[in-house]
């Protein structure tokens, strides 16, 4: 039966319950059967895919890059950037004096943006109300089931050099 | 199927229901005949007629089923009704202007023939057609049946109902197609007869 039927063509019901066996759009035992076992085998073959590729990503090299200046930051402030590549939004927050931590800004529970809530010291998912630690990025609420990965800073002089993410 | 087809020929048939018989050995149905066997009108005379499913191009039988049972594959051959689904409410007995379909009550379940599908479909003639006697039921090729002096049709009238068929059916040479009407054949009893029933 084709999609999109031409008017006049033929009755409707003729249509829909035809009596050729090529028509026939029941879904035998047998059909489903295969259906599952495909689909399940695809399941592992990308479960193995993603195991693989975790396993090739623990050795990766890191770029360097010079992402914030310290200067340009006052206490209870924060600079966004992107490392390792331009996807991977980032969040450095100034905490204290001396006090610089670098996170992804990608919440652990399902990607949401965090930000820094300042009167609490804590990096805030709005999405569902998941809340990070600002000084070491480990889960002090909500949903999220692992820590915020944390940028490795290298501080030269007055700039910051983003040289590794370290994750968990 | 295989450049084989059936032809249906009653002038022939000797009614010795060698048919029936081989029919009723089919493995698919063992001990049911599937062939429609008459007896044209016995009081009066000794023709008989043995017949099978014609295999309508648009099967009326199909069509008025209510559970989508009977189907029809792609070589035109409408199948016995689906296990799973005939609810045996005997619409297609009813409606099929050959009275092909037949009911079996105790299995709720339509049966017709479906010309011997396990053989047909590997290229072997059906059982009926292999036995009988004054080849009534053939199943030959086209050219074979050229030489007989009738000549197939496959187009028949029941009334305003125009139904073409796969098996055909050996008629008079000018005959074009078969036509009947049941209000031909209805008649009205005279009192003489009324008396004597």
């Amino acid at each position: 039966m084709p999609f999109f039927r031409k008017p006049d063509t033929e009755a409707l019901w003729k249509d829909e319950f035809s009596i050729h066996t090529a028509d026939e759009r029941y879904v035998s035992r047998r059909q489903f059967t295969k259906f599952l076992t495909l689909a399940s085998l695809g399941m592992f073959v990308g479960s193995l895919w993603i195991l693989a590729r975790s396993y090739l990503m623990k050795g990766a090299v890191f770029p360097r890059a010079t992402v914030a200046e310290a200067r340009e930051i006052p206490v209870g402030g924060v600079k966004l950037f992107a490392y390792p590549t331009p996807a991977d939004r980032c969040i450095l927050v100034r905490t204290g004096e001396n006090e610089y931590n670098a996170f992804s800004q990608k919440c652990t529970h399902l990607s949401c943006a965090v930000y820094f809530e300042r009167e609490t010291n804590r990096l805030a998912c709005p999405c569902h109300h998941g809340y990070f630690s600002a000084t070491d990025g480990s889960v002090l609420q909500g949903p999220p089931p692992r820590p915020l990965p944390r940028i490795v800073l290298e501080r030269r002089g007055q700039e910051f050099v983003a040289i590794g993410v370290k994750v968990g | 199927m295989h450049g084989y087809e059936f032809y249906v020929d009653p002038s022939r048939c000797i009614g010795c229901q060698s048919c029936l018989n081989a029919c009723e050995e089919c493995e698919t149905h063992r001990g049911q005949s599937m062939i429609n066997f008459d007896f044209i009108d016995r009081k009066g005379t000794t023709a008989s007629a043995a017949f099978v499913c014609w295999h309508c191009d648009d099967p009326t039988c199909a069509m008025v089923c209510p559970a989508d049972a009977i189907k029809k594959g792609e070589d035109g051959i409408v199948q016995s009704s689906l296990k799973p689904r005939c609810i045996g409410c005997s619409n297609c007995v009813l409606a099929c202007p050959f009275g092909i379909p037949k009911i079996f009550p105790e299995r709720e379940q339509m049966m017709k023939c479906d010309m011997c599908y396990d053989r047909t479909s590997i290229g072997k003639r059906p059982m009926c057609a292999t036995v009988c006697p004054s080849q009534a039921l053939a199943y030959v090729r086209p050219e074979q049946i050229a030489w007989r002096r009738e000549k197939p049709a496959n187009v028949f009238y029941f009334g305003k109902q125009r139904i073409t068929t796969k098996v055909h059916m050996m008629v008079p040479a000018d005959t074009e197609a078969i036509s009947l009407d049941v209000l031909d054949h209805i008649w009205e009893a005279t009192d003489a007869v009324l008396s004597q029933a």
